[in-house]
């Protein structure tokens, strides 16, 4: 029996509501999370994979009580975050942190990196004075930047250094659990290596859980120990970082991870390729049934009707399709 | 193999404010006929400002083309492209030479709509009538993969998802039958499967049309899938150059050494870290005189800060600029 | 690996000790550098200084008349004399006493009106951004109603309505001018409230009197006060305009407005009565637009270039 999990997010759902007509008068419901479950363990990286505006952010803000859910639970340490009141909430917060996309705008341009790297300690009343100093001190040499800069502002740092000073801000309280929103999609590749080994490194020594959003699949097997691939509002795969490349039973995941480049002239030449038809469809408008339906090369009628729900098809390895582990033809 | 492109010494650089910044120090390359050419590097090593001196798309001021030739096998025999007047430059744009661009939804003119900018480029180029340009848009439109080509015909670039308008890019760029077309960065905003369908697309049109491709990137991954030869860019130099399973398998240079080492493994079973290059690349309003990427370098020794390397060739093909692997190599 | 601290590649800047001549020649070049910040502030202290310290910098009272003395030319003009160094109008008064007390109404209308403006207007905006919803359309629509009227015939229109005091003036300036206040805070505001900065504020515990007093305040200063000093500029303009039509301050005050009102009837055979005031004027109001475009640099650190 394996201990209960750091968080357990229940059928988790964000619908936005946006006014349209010349005057407002109707509204637009766009599903952007709809039905998201998963756990997450202490110490542990999720991978939250998928493409462009198929709800990765949202999944993660709303997780955090940055956005109000629509329904569904998210259990952090057996505490339901979506109905315990404000203080006790923002309590937790030292508990919860975050790391942005955008290393340019997350940074506050008029505060110094100490006040910066500070914020969450103050905001909670934990530190001050020359102990603050200190733990900040402690913090850049964490992260790999010069105590000596404490007093720059932000734009006087590149894309990896600011996304460590993020770091260090989002270390500061401790806490157990970081979600890192695409935390490297804005940075080359050389940087983005510096910065995907030291939140590994920091795991290995504090322990902290990430939920790890990103698009870029090989960087996401690389540091997650489990991927949830997502698809228009709803997570259509779960399972570990090597099953879902080895094994992908779902579909889409398996035209995910056939598209994803390998840097390897040799295998390159070897792969066989599903090149999906189409684009994603709206969220603001998900097609009937299976979302996936309009897009997926092994569509049977039922597809356009019944909803797949998302079940245990092996022992930790979850898929949301009728026909999962169905290979598909060469097109 | 004969050349279509021949680039010597180009350099370019932008006047501001702040300081003189050296865009592109320096650079000599070979497009060969119906080869596809990938050139990758990190953002700022400039890329994109050496293609656009060759096409003449700079602004100027503030930039320059200070010196260089980019000598062009042109319908009508070689040109250099640098010192080709204006109205002969416009005319190889678009016509001889294609270009898709990073960003598919600045590059098109919002009020017009799809099917009459890949019309007039026909018009402009091929001098044929408008219902014949009509009809040629409509092929090229199925062509590159647009559903119902007649009913887009009339659709205007923000009806168009950020896939269907790269394709549109594609169309006006293969409208002409050119020799070359130079393509930057034409996916980097788009979805790993809108990625996979382009570069599909791609391979597709190099096959039919015969066409050479320049494809500019920052992603090895794909490249590995995609190119015949690749070039790294480094702070607006190229400091490697070869086949591309040559580069892959037997990289030279420490800086693709490095990038090659900080991609993630998707073969291998065990999870190594990966290696990181430390620090960032130089400051381009800074002329450098010795190896550009000595600061980050590994194996940097005395010679690497007192003179620039030269591309030198190593292999079949391969050339690096590098006193390291040149030592090695021998 | 990850702890090594990063090489900062041609970043590196080499400490080199200071010396007298380096800290001179390094003030040089900062000065130098805020040339136009070192201009406007020049221009608005003389200004200043010439409206608080009148009764010390000339001998004559605004509205001493001499008739006999009346409408002599400044004083590098042949019938000129060194004791009215800008020449007398055509009452005979000291037009130098009249320019420098006439600071007083320039800038007291213009200061006192921006400030009241400012502050109504950051009031209402910040409000209509930071409640929304009904409160911001009950806010804005007056304000972009206003926005888009003419504004000086809209300023001429009250202020005819209203009858010419100081009070007034200042009054009409401060309310007509708070709606452009207003808009700006309101987008400025929102454009704060969304920014990933404020998200990570929140995403850390923050509360919302943290988030407006950290986040938003700090970076709400720099438009504002850049827009102040381009609005002091515009004001200035006002005034005369006001004054020009005989509705700013009463025709007893010497403001530089009424001076040029008084002096148009003579515009082709005294010139100097209309060209004094008016170049008081532009003078003033290129000096507020050089520190506007100054402030709005050094107020961004990223626009603060190092001095280095
Ligand atoms: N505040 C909001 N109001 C209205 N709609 C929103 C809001 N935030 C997100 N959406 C919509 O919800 C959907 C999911 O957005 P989200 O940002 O979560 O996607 P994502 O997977 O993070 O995409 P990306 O990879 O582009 O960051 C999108 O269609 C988006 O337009
Ligand atoms: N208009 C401009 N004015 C001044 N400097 C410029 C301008 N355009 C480009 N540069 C500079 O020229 C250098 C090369 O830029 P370039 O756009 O070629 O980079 P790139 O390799 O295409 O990068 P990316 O991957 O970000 O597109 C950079 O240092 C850049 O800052
Ligand atoms: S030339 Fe020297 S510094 Fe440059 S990459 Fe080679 S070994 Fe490194
Ligand atoms: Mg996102
Ligand atoms: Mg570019």
């Amino acid at each position: 029996m394996r201990a209960q999990p750091l968080l357990r997010v229940n059928d988790l759902k964000k619908h936005f509501y946006i006014p349209t007509g010349l005057f407002g008068q109707e509204t637009i419901e766009v599903k952007a999370v709809d039905g998201v479950s998963f756990d997450l363990n202490a110490g542990e990286t999720l991978g939250l994979v998928g493409e462009s505006g198929c709800g990765k952010s949202t999944t993660g803000r709303t997780v955090l009580k940055l956005y109000r859910p629509t329904s569904g639970n998210v259990f952090f340490d057996e505490k339901d975050i979506t109905s315990i009141p404000g203080e006790e909430l923002n309590k937790l917060r030292t508990r919860i942190q975050m790391v942005f996309q955008d290393p340019y705008a997350s940074l506050n341009p008029r505060h110094t990196v100490k006040t910066i790297v500070s914020e969450p300690l103050v905001i909670h009343g934990l530190m001050k004075g020359a102990e603050l100093d200190e733990r900040v001190k402690e913090l850049m040499e964490l992260v790999g930047l010069n105590p000596s800069y404490m007093k720059r502002f932000p734009h006087e740092f590149s894309g990896g250094q600011r996304q460590r000073i993020m770091i260090a801000r989002a270390l500061s309280v401790n806490p157990d659990f970081v979600v890192c929103d695409e935390p490297i999609s804005a940075l080359d590749v050389s940087i983005q290596a510096q910065v995907v080994n030291l939140l590994q490194n920091l795991q290995e020594r504090l322990g902290v859980a990430y939920l790890f959003i990103a698009h870029d699949l090989s960087m996401v097997k690389h540091i997650s120990h489990r991927i949830a691939v997502m698809y228009l509002g709803k997570i259509v795969e779960l399972a570990g970082r090597h099953e879902i490349f080895d094994n992908p039973l779902h579909p889409y995941t398996q035209s995910l991870t056939s598209a994803v480049p390998i840097p390897s002239p040799k295998m390159e030449r070897k792969r066989q390729r599903i090149i999906l038809k189409g684009e994603p469809p709206s969220p603001a408008n998900p097609p009937k049934g299976c979302v996936f339906h309009p897009r997926c090369p092994i569509a049977r009628d039922i597809c356009k009707t019944e909803v797949p729900q998302i079940a245990e098809v092996q022992p930790g390895h979850f898929a949301a399709c009728h026909f999962a582990g169905t290979p598909i033809q060469d097109t | 193999m004969a050349s279509i492109l021949k680039v010597k010494n180009l350099v370019t650089k932008f006047h501001t404010v702040d300081g003189v910044v050296n865009a592109v120090n320096d650079v000599s390359f070979l497009l060969e006929d119906g080869e596809t050419l990938a050139i990758v590097g990190e953002s700022g090593s400039g890329k994109s400002v050496s293609m656009m001196s060759i096409m003449g798309l700079l602004p100027m001021p503030p930039a320059k083309v200070e010196g260089g030739q980019a000598l062009f096998n042109s319908k009508d025999g070689p040109v250099d492209l640098i010192q080709l007047p204006y109205e002969a430059m416009s005319d190889i744009r678009g016509g001889q030479i294609g270009f898709v661009f990073q960003d598919p939804g600045t590059s098109l003119n919002p009020i017009l709509t799809i099917g009459k900018q890949i019309s007039e480029t026909l018009i402009r180029h091929l001098g044929i009538s408008g219902r014949e340009a009509k009809d040629k848009t409509v092929s090229l439109l199925a062509e590159v993969g647009i559903p119902d080509p007649t009913l887009r015909f009339d659709a205007f670039p923000f009806q168009l998802s950020g896939g269907m308008r790269q394709r549109v890019m594609i169309a006006i760029a293969v409208a002409c039958a050119p020799r070359i077309v130079i393509a930057d960065e034409p996916t980097t905003a788009l979805d790993v499967t809108i990625q996979a369908q382009i570069v599909n697309l791609f391979k597709e049109l190099r096959v039919k049309m015969g066409v050479s491709t320049i494809w500019i990137t920052h992603d090895l991954g794909l490249v590995a899938g995609l190119a015949d030869r690749v070039l790294v860019m480094y702070a607006g130099q190229i400091l490697e150059s070869a086949q591309v399973d040559e580069l892959y398998e037997n990289p030279k240079h420490p800086y693709t050494i490095g990038l090659l080492g900080a991609l993630p493994r998707l073969d291998t079973q065990e999870s190594k870290r990966l290696v990181s290059i430390d620090g960032t690349p130089p400051d381009s309003t800074i002329l450098i005189h010795h190896c550009p990427f000595a600061w980050r370098c590994a194996h940097a020794f005395e010679r690497c800060w007192n003179e620039k390397p030269a591309l030198t060739t190593v292999g079949e093909k391969h050339t690096v600029a590098c006193f390291y692997a040149m030592e090695e190599g021998r | 690996m990850a702890n090594k601290s990063i090489s900062h590649g041609a970043d590196s800047r080499l400490e080199i000790e200071s010396t007298f001549k380096d800290r001179l020649s390094y003030l040089g070049r900062l000065l130098w550098r805020d040339r136009t910040g070192v201009v406007g502030i020049l221009i608005f202290t003389t200004v200043v200084i010439a409206a608080v310290f009148a009764e010390f910098l000339t001998p004559y009272k605004p509205l001493d008349q001499d008739l006999y003395a009346s409408k002599m030319p400044p004083m590098w003009e042949e019938e000129g004399s060194p004791e009215h160094p800008l020449g007398t109008d055509n009452l005979g008064r000291d037009m130098m006493a009249r320019i420098f007390y006439g600071a007083r109404v320039s800038l007291g209308v213009s200061f006192f009106g921006a400030i009241i403006a400012a502050i109504l207007g950051v009031v209402l905006g910040a409000v209509a951004a930071y409640v929304g919803g009904r409160w911001d359309e009950i806010i804005m629509a007056p304000v972009n109603l206003v926005l888009s009227l003419p504004y000086l015939l809209f300023v001429v229109f009250i202020a005819s309505v209203l009858g010419s005091s100081l009070l007034n003036v200042i009054l009409i300036f401060g309310v007509t001018n708070s709606p452009i206040f207003a808009r700006v805070t309101r987008g400025e505001v929102l454009k704060i409230r969304e920014s990933a900065y404020v998200e990570s504020a929140i995403s850390a515990g923050a509360r919302w009197w943290r988030v407006l007093l950290f986040h938003v305040m700090p970076n709400l200063v720099g438009p504002l006060v850049t827009l102040i000093s381009f609005q002091i500029s515009a004001m200035i303009f006002y005034e005369a305009g006001l004054g020009f039509i005989g509705l700013s301050v009463p025709p007893t005050v010497p403001s530089w407005g009424n001076m040029l009102s008084e002096g148009r009837r003579y515009i082709s055979s005294y010139p100097w009565l209309t060209t004094m005031p008016g170049l008081a004027i532009m003078y003033t109001s290129l000096g507020m637009n050089l520190l506007g475009d100054w402030l709005r640099d050094v107020s961004d650190p990223r626009t603060r270039r190092s001095g280095r």
